[in-house]
């Protein structure tokens, strides 16, 4: 059945999209020539074992239990290359290649959280020039 | 970019502004922009024009003889002043209260609120000591909201982060278009709940109504009580370990953890029955091109 294929959850091989790109494992997906759904398990909950200290010190500050919206926030590849998908620019941001990955996917996605976070309360994130060209002052 | 000051901005209009920053320069060639992180990236735990609040400091707000818009411009304007902690009092019934809160703040509303309640949230810690009407919480993207009573139709429509709470009940189409996040109701929901969701997480403590997680495509409920009925392509799956420590730690947070536990937790998931939408992709390639 066409969609059933590379579903995130049904990965043994946490590399697998570094070591191949497209990814195009099933009949269907050579046919069509693209890969067909997440490229990481979407419903994969936090090991709050790993949680890192700039997590730690986020969830003190908004006065959370646990990491909240970051409980969404997953290591993805594009391209053969790890990038986590930012919504609010509905697009990828790459992880640059001097960041060493950790072999399991728990800790991957804790580095995605904290990349994630720095990079959207960061002066460069382009939400900023969105903000100051429609904001209403 | 760097030669406007804030202050040409503030007396431009809003096309002029999106031309002096070079915003229409931008070519469309339909793929993602190319970013990379920053790993020397300063460390920061809030967006650059977030208010600096302090949630020790404390104020109330009697919104009694207010439109909903001054209730709103009100709570920005004390945000401004550091207020961490705004109790919002008389409330009584009002639409689209402490909506577009984009920062930290706990917000605590003595009653009920009316249709659209504390939608577009991003952050903030929202308790509502009454009811609330329809699509309350809408497209809210982190925070926690919690409803002490019920809820109406449309809880937690497109929510795409953080935990939205109501401990009663909530009416039909709860998390209807969900992309993320967690729904919790302590009761019971209504039916078409989870229509159309596409990821995120919903628990429901009661009973569900018919049609539950009609054409969903991903995301997982959980339901604590009978099913009415799974809707088109909406399945029921095994409740693992991970699924009832999750649920457990989740639940515990906002005091709705049942006292048998939460083995007798039913598990619905998408079937993917629904994935075929890429059997279509050559067909219309070909017309197209």
């Amino acid at each position: 059945m066409a969609g059933t294929q590379y579903r995130g959850s049904e990965l043994k091989n946490v590399d697998q999209f570094l070591d191949d790109a497209d990814g195009l494992d099933s009949e269907r997906e050579k046919e069509i020539g693209q890969h067909i759904g997440y490229r990481y398990d979407v419903n994969l909950v936090p090991d709050y074992k790993r949680l890192t200290p700039f997590l730690k010190k986020y969830m003190e500050i908004m006065g959370w239990d646990d990491l909240n919206w970051l409980e969404d926030i997953h290591m993805g590849y594009e391209e053969a290359k790890p990038a986590v998908f930012d919504r609010n620019i509905n697009g990828w941001v790459r992880v640059p290649d001097t960041i060493n990955l950790p072999d399991n996917q728990q800790d991957r996605d804790m580095i995605a959280r904290e990349l994630l976070l720095k990079f959207q309360m960061s002066d460069r994130h382009p939400l900023v020039a969105l903000r100051k060209a429609y904001m209403k002052f | 970019m760097a030669s406007v000051t804030e202050n040409e901005l503030k007396s431009m209009t809003q096309e002029e502004r999106v031309k002096a920053l070079g915003m229409t320069s931008e070519q469309l060639t339909g793929r993602s922009m190319f970013m990379e992180f920053d790993p020397g990236e300063t460390e920061r735990f809030e967006y650059p024009w977030a208010p600096k609040v302090d949630f020790n400091k404390r104020t109330e707000l009697d919104s009694d003889n207010m439109t909903s818009t001054e209730v709103n411009t009100e709570i920005r304007k004390l945000m401004n002043e550091g207020y961490g902690t705004i109790v919002l009092k008389n409330p009584r019934g009002k639409h689209s209260l402490a909506v577009g809160i984009l920062s930290k703040l706990n917000l605590i509303i003595e009653g009920s609120t009316g249709y659209f309640g504390v939608g577009l949230l991003d952050g903030p810690n929202v308790r509502v000591n009454g009811r609330v009407g329809w699509s309350c919480g809408e497209n809210m993207m982190s925070g926690t909201v919690l409803i002490e009573k019920n809820a109406g139709s449309t809880f937690g429509a497109a929510i795409r982060g953080g935990d939205l709470v109501c401990k009663g009940s909530v009416g039909s189409r709860t998390g209807i278009d969900m992309k993320g996040g967690t729904i919790i109701v302590g009761g019971d929901t209504g039916a078409l709940s989870g229509f159309m969701m596409q990821r995120g997480r919903m628990i429901v403590c009661g009973n569900a109504g018919k049609n539950l997680g009609d054409s969903m495509y991903d995301g997982t409920i959980y339901v604590g009580g009978s099913i009415k009925s799974c809707g088109v392509d909406a399945v029921e799956a095994e409740l693992t370990q991970v699924d009832k420590d999750w649920l457990e730690r989740k639940l515990k947070l906002y005091g709705l953890l049942p006292s048998k536990g939460v083995d007798h937790f039913t598990k619905v998931v998408a079937g993917k029955m629904l994935w075929n939408y890429d059997n279509l992709e050559p067909t219309e390639k070909k017309l197209i091109l």
